[in-house]
């Protein structure tokens, strides 16, 4: 039953990500105005060029036709040519996504390495000062405008100790081959330890950045399910057997806290996707989302067309490996 | 504990069959006892002070500044704070306190029309679909899927993106998405109402359905929607701020918090109260309104509030 459930589940996603795509060819026809006039800005344009792209972009045929060639196109992994820096679009996000990815595990590990035991410890003492400095940080870091905090942290950090570098993904006068993209994974390749040290030392304001505003969120649902399951029978069941309070903590309550936290950290990964946009742009950060907002400023539709189906088709993705991963992990879940 | 505004049956209708009203259908209608309600606490009594003073100080903005918000004086450029310009001044010279109080009222704006406009299309829907059911509410279902599919921001830049800046596109940017949270919430507490007795006994007695969505069931889930109403005000401020960041928020002849900050990046280094000061504007507002929604959640729809 339950290999019924996640193959039901990801059927479903199957047509959302259809309509994604739908959505995102017509977001071309929300602009106030011929696209291709539009992308090439104010500059004297030959008539001859703009019919050009016109036809290159389809847009010289009937909708239900560009719709066609549009998803034709996409099943071939071809998502146009940039008009602005004349490079394929696939590529354009290809070399920014590393980046990115890299940003969202520091992020997700300084939230996870922060929220579990603030969570933990405010949910053994209950209404102690712990509990309370807990659930009132959370409550700001649930207030605070990430962008705005980041700002902070490189005053902090960066110009009053000069401590930490403010911006880009590692020093430019260190150079890696690349081979994965990676930076840490292609530091390490090189053997590297100057690059190494470099990325990770460019990782930490941004990640701290949202990581710190995710943990927030965090902490309180890990909080939550901890004095949830802390009363359950099976955790009683342990302390009788008389094992170590920490075994019972860590291997009976734990474990089945995390279950919960795991589906609203899932119902979170928007705001994270969203988040990375905001840190790129602080940090000047190479990757999607910066290149995303830069896309915007160019007026390079296509490149903004094609990454926010990006985003949208790895939310619904990450949405539902979460809930795979709850069916699996979750034993009460047979049979549901 | 009998929850407040729990209270008699509502005089001329249909005495003998009005259940007991399960959030108090008429703690919102007396706003004095909501009201005494959060002062009865420090913390939700402090955050109806400070947006208060906010929503006070946005309104009488043009009495209380000391300066035009958009008045350039390059002679007082990155002017640190001083009596003359309590908050400094920005790279023009503008002085960062007037700016900063007018500020609020493009926030405060945003996020109580894009609250306004989200309420209004989800719970028109969501009410509509529970009690029509058929084709409507399944192309209505379809179209929430299709959104949830985008993360919140991503979906805003999109749209921003295509529409260009302007202060009515962040709004309908922020609205297009946000309804469907109140369309899920309406639906479903429209369906739970549906069922009840009081709500049969309309229907036999042969109002019309548009009469027992408006007259019967919507005052029964009012409160919970004036709820997750007030707590999303908050998150639509930073939404609206983190797009004016960007620089395709609201446009830049407009003082907005976010594009103040943005504004002030350039001048970190050298000028710190150019960013902090409306960033900090943001997080005291959004805070008091978070945890006065918090607060009227505790009092209004005790079922859902946390521990």
């Amino acid at each position: 039953m339950r290999w019924l459930r996640i193959v039901h589940r990801m059927l479903l996603a199957v047509p959302v990500a259809a309509g994604v795509a739908v959505l995102a060819f017509f977001s071309l026809h929300l602009l106030p105005g011929d696209p291709v006039q539009i992308m090439l800005g104010d500059t004297n344009t030959s008539g001859a060029t703009i019919k050009t792209l016109r036809h290159e972009l389809h847009l010289d045929r009937p909708l239900h036709v560009q719709l066609t060639l549009f998803f034709a196109q996409l099943a071939h992994g071809d998502l146009g040519t940039s008009i602005v820096q004349h490079r394929p679009v696939a590529a354009l996000i290809a070399e920014a996504l590393p980046a990115t990815i890299e940003l969202t595990v520091a992020t997700v590990a300084v939230a996870v390495l922060i929220a579990v035991p603030m969570g933990l410890l405010s949910a053994l003492r209950p209404r102690s000062w712990v509990d309370r400095a807990v659930l009132s940080t959370s409550l700001l870091g649930a207030s605070m405008p990430a962008f705005w905090f980041g700002l902070l942290l490189i005053l902090f950090f960066a110009v009053n100790a000069r401590l930490l570098p403010t911006s880009g993904q590692i020093d430019p006068a260190i150079a890696v081959p690349p081979v994965t993209g990676f930076l840490l994974i292609d530091g390490v390749l090189a053997r590297s330890g100057a690059a190494v040290a470099s990325t990770l030392r460019h990782l930490v304001l941004p990640s701290l950045t949202l990581g710190v505003v995710f943990a927030a969120v965090l902490a309180r649902t890990v909080r939550s399910s901890m004095m949830d399951v802390l009363h359950r029978r099976y955790v009683t069941t342990a302390r009788a057997k008389g094992l170590p309070e920490t075994a019972v903590v860590i291997k009976h309550a734990l474990r089945n806290a995390l279950i919960p936290a795991l589906t609203v950290a899932g119902l979170q990964i928007g705001e994270l996707l969203g988040g990375n946009m905001i840190v790129e742009t602080v940090f000047a950060w190479p990757g999607l989302g910066r290149l995303v907002v830069g896309s915007i400023f160019a007026r390079d539709y296509l490149v903004v067309q094609a990454a926010v189906m990006l985003y949208a088709i790895t939310y619904v993705a990450a949405n539902l490996a979460v809930d795979v991963a709850y069916t699996v992990l979750d034993p009460r879940m047979e049979g549901a | 504990m009998i929850p407040a505004g729990a209270g008699p049956v509502r005089a001329g209708a249909m005495p003998f069959l009005y259940p007991v009203r399960r959030h108090g259908g008429r703690a919102l209608s007396s706003l004095g006892r909501l009201a005494a309600g959060v002062a009865r606490e420090p913390v939700g009594g402090a955050a109806a002070v400070v947006v208060l003073a906010y929503i006070a100080g946005a309104a009488l903005a043009p009495v209380i500044a000391p300066y035009s918000p958009t008045a350039a004086d390059l002679a007082a450029r990155l002017a640190p704070p001083s009596p003359a310009h309590w908050f400094g001044t920005d790279a023009l010279g503008r002085d960062v306190f007037s700016r900063t109080i007018y500020g609020a009222r493009v926030s405060l704006l945003v996020g109580l029309l894009t609250v306004g406009l989200c309420v209004a299309i989800g719970t028109v829907l969501g009410m509509a679909g529970a009690y029509v059911r058929g084709w409507p509410d399944a192309a209505a279902a379809r179209t929430v899927e299709l959104l949830q599919a985008f993360p919140y921001l991503i979906f805003a830049v999109a749209m921003m993106a295509f529409l260009g800046p302007g202060f009515w596109n962040v709004i309908w940017a922020l609205a297009l998405k946000g309804w469907i949270e109140f369309y899920r919430l309406a639906r479903g507490e429209t369906l739970a109402q549906a069922g009840r007795e009081y709500v049969e006994a309309a229907r036999a007695m042969g109002y019309p359905a548009s009469w027992i969505l408006v007259s019967e069931i919507l005052p029964n889930i009012a409160n919970t929607v004036t709820v997750v109403a007030l707590l999303r005000l908050g998150y639509f401020m930073v939404l609206e701020a983190s797009l004016s960041f960007l620089g395709i928020g609201i446009p830049p002849g407009i003082p907005a918090w976010g594009s103040m900050i943005s504004e002030g990046r350039n001048v970190l280094f050298i000028a710190w109260w150019v960013s902090t000061i409306p960033g900090l504007a943001l997080l005291v507002l959004v805070l008091g309104v978070n945890l006065l929604g918090e607060r009227i959640r505790e009092i209004l729809d005790p079922h859902t509030a946390s521990e």
